[in-house]
C-alpha cells in the first residue's frame, strides 16, 4: 500500500505535507464543539471529517430555524432605523 | 479581519460587517411587506426565504472574494432563477465546466494513510464551491466557513432573541 502515499496524482502547486494535512484537521477540531471538550488524541482524521459534516448541517439547519422565527417575528413588529442602533450596540 | 473577541467591538470585525448588513436588509423586507396579507402562511414563507438568502447574502458580501467558498455563494446568489438580469448564462456554464475539469481525485491520502473519499466528498457537497477545491483548501476553507457560519447564528440569535416578547 506504499503506493497510496505518494502525491504525484495531486495536480496541485506545491505539494501538499502530510503535516499540513494534520495541522489543519487539528485546526478543524478546535472548532468543534463536541470533540474538543473530548480531549483525546486519538480522534482520527476521517472522525473529525464527519463530525465537520454533522456540525455544518446542524449550523444550517439552526439559521433556516432562525430565519423562519425571524420572518415571523417581522409580521408582528415593525423594525425602524432606532432600533436598528439598539441592536447594533446589543450584538456588539 | 476575523477577531474573535467578544470582549469590546471592532467596527470592522466580520460579526459588525455582517450585523449591520443583514440589519439593512432585514428592514428592507420588512418594509416590503403588504398590510393586508401579513401573517398569511404563505406571506410567511416567502418572507423566510427573503431572509434566509439575505442573511447568506449579508455573510457573503462581508467576506467579499477574499475566500472560495464566498466567491462560489456570491455567484450562486447572483445567478438565482429569479434575479437572473443581464447575466450571461453560457460563460458561465463554460466556467463550471472548466472548474470541474480541474477537480482533483477525491482519493486523497491523510497522515494515517486513510483515504478520505467519503468524508471529503460529503464536505464537498456542504462548503459552497467545494467541488473544485483540493483536499488542502477545502480543510481550509471549511474552517474559515464554520467561523462566519457560527458568527451568523450568533448575531441572528441576538436579533430573534431581541424581538421576540
Amino acid at each position: 500500500m506504499s503506493s497510496r502515499r505518494s502525491r504525484q496524482s495531486s495536480a496541485t502547486v506545491s505539494r501538499i505535507s502530510d503535516d499540513q494535512i494534520i495541522e489543519l484537521v487539528s485546526k478543524l477540531r478546535q472548532l468543534l464543539p463536541e470533540i474538543r471538550n473530548r480531549r483525546s488524541d486519538k480522534v482520527s482524521a476521517s472522525k473529525v471529517l464527519q463530525e465537520t459534516c454533522n456540525y455544518i448541517r446542524s449550523l444550517h439547519r439552526e439559521v433556516d430555524d432562525l430565519s423562519e422565527r425571524l420572518s415571523q417575528l417581522l409580521a408582528t413588529i415593525d423594525a425602524d432605523s432606532a432600533e436598528a442602533a439598539i441592536i447594533r450596540s446589543l450584538i456588539m | 479581519m476575523n477577531k474573535y473577541n467578544p470582549p469590546r467591538m471592532n467596527p470592522s470585525s466580520l460579526r459588525s460587517r455582517f450585523a449591520t448588513r443583514f440589519l439593512r436588509s432585514l428592514s428592507k423586507i420588512n418594509a416590503k411587506k403588504p398590510t393586508a396579507s401579513s401573517s398569511s402562511p404563505t406571506e410567511i414563507f416567502r418572507r423566510y426565504r427573503r431572509i434566509k438568502v439575505a442573511a447568506d447574502k449579508s455573510m457573503a458580501y462581508s467576506v467579499r472574494s477574499r475566500r472560495t467558498w464566498s466567491r462560489a455563494m456570491l455567484w450562486k446568489l447572483r445567478t438565482r432563477p429569479c434575479c437572473r438580469r443581464s447575466v450571461k448564462t453560457s460563460t458561465i456554464v463554460r466556467k463550471t465546466r472548466h472548474e470541474k475539469q480541474n477537480k482533483n481525485t477525491t482519493t486523497t491520502t491523510g497522515e494515517d494513510g486513510v483515504v478520505f473519499g467519503v468524508e471529503a466528498d460529503e464536505l464537498r457537497e456542504l462548503v459552497p464551491g467545494g467541488e473544485a477545491m483540493d483536499l488542502y483548501n477545502l480543510l481550509d476553507e471549511t474552517a474559515h466557513y464554520i467561523k462566519c457560519l457560527t458568527t451568523q447564528v450568533q448575531v441572528m440569535k441576538k436579533i430573534a432573541d431581541f424581538y421576540s416578547p
